[in-house]
């Protein structure tokens, strides 16, 4: 089992959250890389878009498979890290350190909600 | 994936070795089946410039004897079999009254007037009482399900003979492109084609289903010197389409002829008839509705099975193949468009963008052949 990182907050389709302060960057867990395989093309919002929570903010896509991402959180985008789109594989390779967004959280709340990473972990068994 | 709880999948004789294995499973035609070992993009590029060796044990063989069994499948199918010589195998099809695909299958001449018909993993019972229900017209001819009988190991790439070369007695020179030969592999008795669905160099093998784990583990072994490694279903998909290979129940189907799928090539007018033709005549002579193309992106995204395409707000027709290739590194992929639209770019609808796309000749990848070969 991989360790998730304390101080992030997970959700159950596998996205996570790292918040400090009003941001928060957000990105797809070890799992969800895993389930996928070879990332090969990510697509992401463009900066200023708001997002409900789970709301869909982009897809991801494997070799074989498209997968949708969700916001953990309600939000606007204000970084999108634009090197994934060149090199979506470092998704595969550090999945925590490959943040996709950053939100700022217009309702801070709802993390209190996401799941720490021992209860993620725990959803994984 | 949902399936049905009275329909348990299927498992290959070297399913126990897949297992035991890192490989990922997926499921396919009813069948649990390696996606994959070491990633989709490794085994591709390893095929492409070294060795890969697959499982397709799902795939099905039906034996057809008898002395009216060539008379029969003549009729029963659209290529000229009077042309395939024993040894030698021939790529053909089963068509509908209609001109449609029942199946793209692989026909081996085993002696005269003894075939074995290597079919796809969904199509096995359908097309067994397709063939057995029309032979009865053809007198001294039966048809024999033997998909139990053999797993079939597939062995791809530029260093596949020197790799099976030391496992048997049989000269694989000698053994040509479409040919096969009977022989031992590892030990275990194996009927050796150079056939593949690649793209790439490559051997075929069928094998009893109880001694496949043998022959497996011995191609393994003897393929460390140059890398080989297994590869799965997933690798297999990417690797047929850059090779612009169709795939049944994707690119050909029920609805779909061998003139719109651009394969017009298999069909032998000069036979007086088979099922078909009399379909296939008419959409000769009136053109064809829609045809299969190949086309890659233009810009960023992957197109995928099921997107529609477009041109100038006309609705061309939808992909039937898709994906990102790891050799070529493109999005490519193939679909149906509509003929009354003959276009060299169009736009493939990718969720809620428009992705632009151009027609390109298939194959997208054609191996570099020695000289002289």
């Amino acid at each position: 089992m991989p360790p998730y990182p304390h101080g992030f907050k997970f959700t159950p389709n596998h996205e996570w959250i790292q918040i400090s302060g009003d941001r928060g960057k957000v990105g797809i867990t070890d799992y969800a890389q895993e389930q996928l395989g070879e990332v090969v093309y990510i697509e992401l919002p463009d900066l200023g878009a708001t997002l409900n929570q789970g709301e869909s903010f982009g897809t991801i896509e494997s070799i074989k498979a498209v997968s949708e991402l969700y916001a953990p959180v309600s939000g606007e985008v204000v970084e999108v890290n634009s090197t994934l789109k060149t090199n979506p594989e470092r998704v595969n390779a550090q999945p925590h350190d490959s943040w996709m967004i950053v939100l700022r959280l217009t309702k801070p709340a709802e993390a209190d909600d996401l799941l720490d990473s021992g209860r993620y972990s725990a959803l994984l068994k | 994936m949902e399936r049905a709880v009275d329909a348990p999948l299927k498992r290959t004789p070297l399913f126990a070795r897949h297992r035991a294995s890192t490989a990922r499973m997926t499921t396919f035609a009813g069948w649990e089946m390696p996606e994959t070992y070491s990633g989709i993009a490794a085994e591709h590029l390893a095929v492409r410039t070294r060795a890969g060796l697959f499982d397709f044990s799902h795939l099905g063989e039906i034996e057809i004897a008898g002395s009216d069994s060539l008379d029969a499948l003549q009729q029963l199918m659209c290529t000229d079999l009077a042309q395939l010589r024993p040894g030698h195998t021939q790529y053909s099809a089963l068509l509908t009254s209609g001109g449609t695909f029942l199946d793209d299958v692989v026909v081996f001449s085993l002696a005269p007037r003894h075939f074995l018909v290597v079919v796809n993993a969904s199509n096995i019972d359908r097309d067994h009482a397709w063939i057995s229900e029309r032979l009865g017209a053809f007198g001294d001819a039966v048809a024999v399900n033997v998909s139990a009988r053999y797993a079939l190991l597939a062995i791809q790439g530029p260093a596949s003979e020197e790799v099976l070369q030391p496992l048997t007695g049989i000269d694989l020179p000698s053994v040509k492109p479409h040919a096969f030969s009977h022989g031992e592999v590892a030990a275990v008795r194996a009927t050796v084609s150079r056939t593949g669905y690649t793209g790439e160099e490559g051997f075929e093998l069928l094998v009893p289903p109880q001694s496949a784990d043998r022959v497996w583990l011995a191609i393994l072994d003897a393929g460390r010197s140059v890398d080989l490694v297994p590869a799965g279903l997933g690798a297999c998909d990417t690797l047929r389409l850059e090779a612009g290979m169709r795939l049944y129940g994707y690119d050909l189907n029920e609805e779909t002829t061998p003139l719109e799928a651009g394969l017009d090539w298999m069909v032998c007018w000069a036979k007086d008839s088979f099922s078909g033709k009399a379909a296939l005549r008419r959409q000769q002579s009136e053109g064809v509705q829609k045809k299969l193309v190949g086309f890659e992106l233009m810009d960023s995204g992957i197109a995928r099975p099921g997107h529609r395409m477009w041109a100038d707000g006309s609705l061309l027709g939808r992909v039937t193949s898709g994906t990102r290739t790891p050799f070529l590194k493109k999005a490519i992929g193939m679909g149906y468009v509509s003929a009354a639209h003959a276009v060299e770019t169009f736009e493939v609808e990718i969720r809620h963008r428009r992705v632009r796309a151009r027609v390109v000749p298939m194959p997208f990848y054609r191996r570099q052949r020695p000289f002289g070969a």
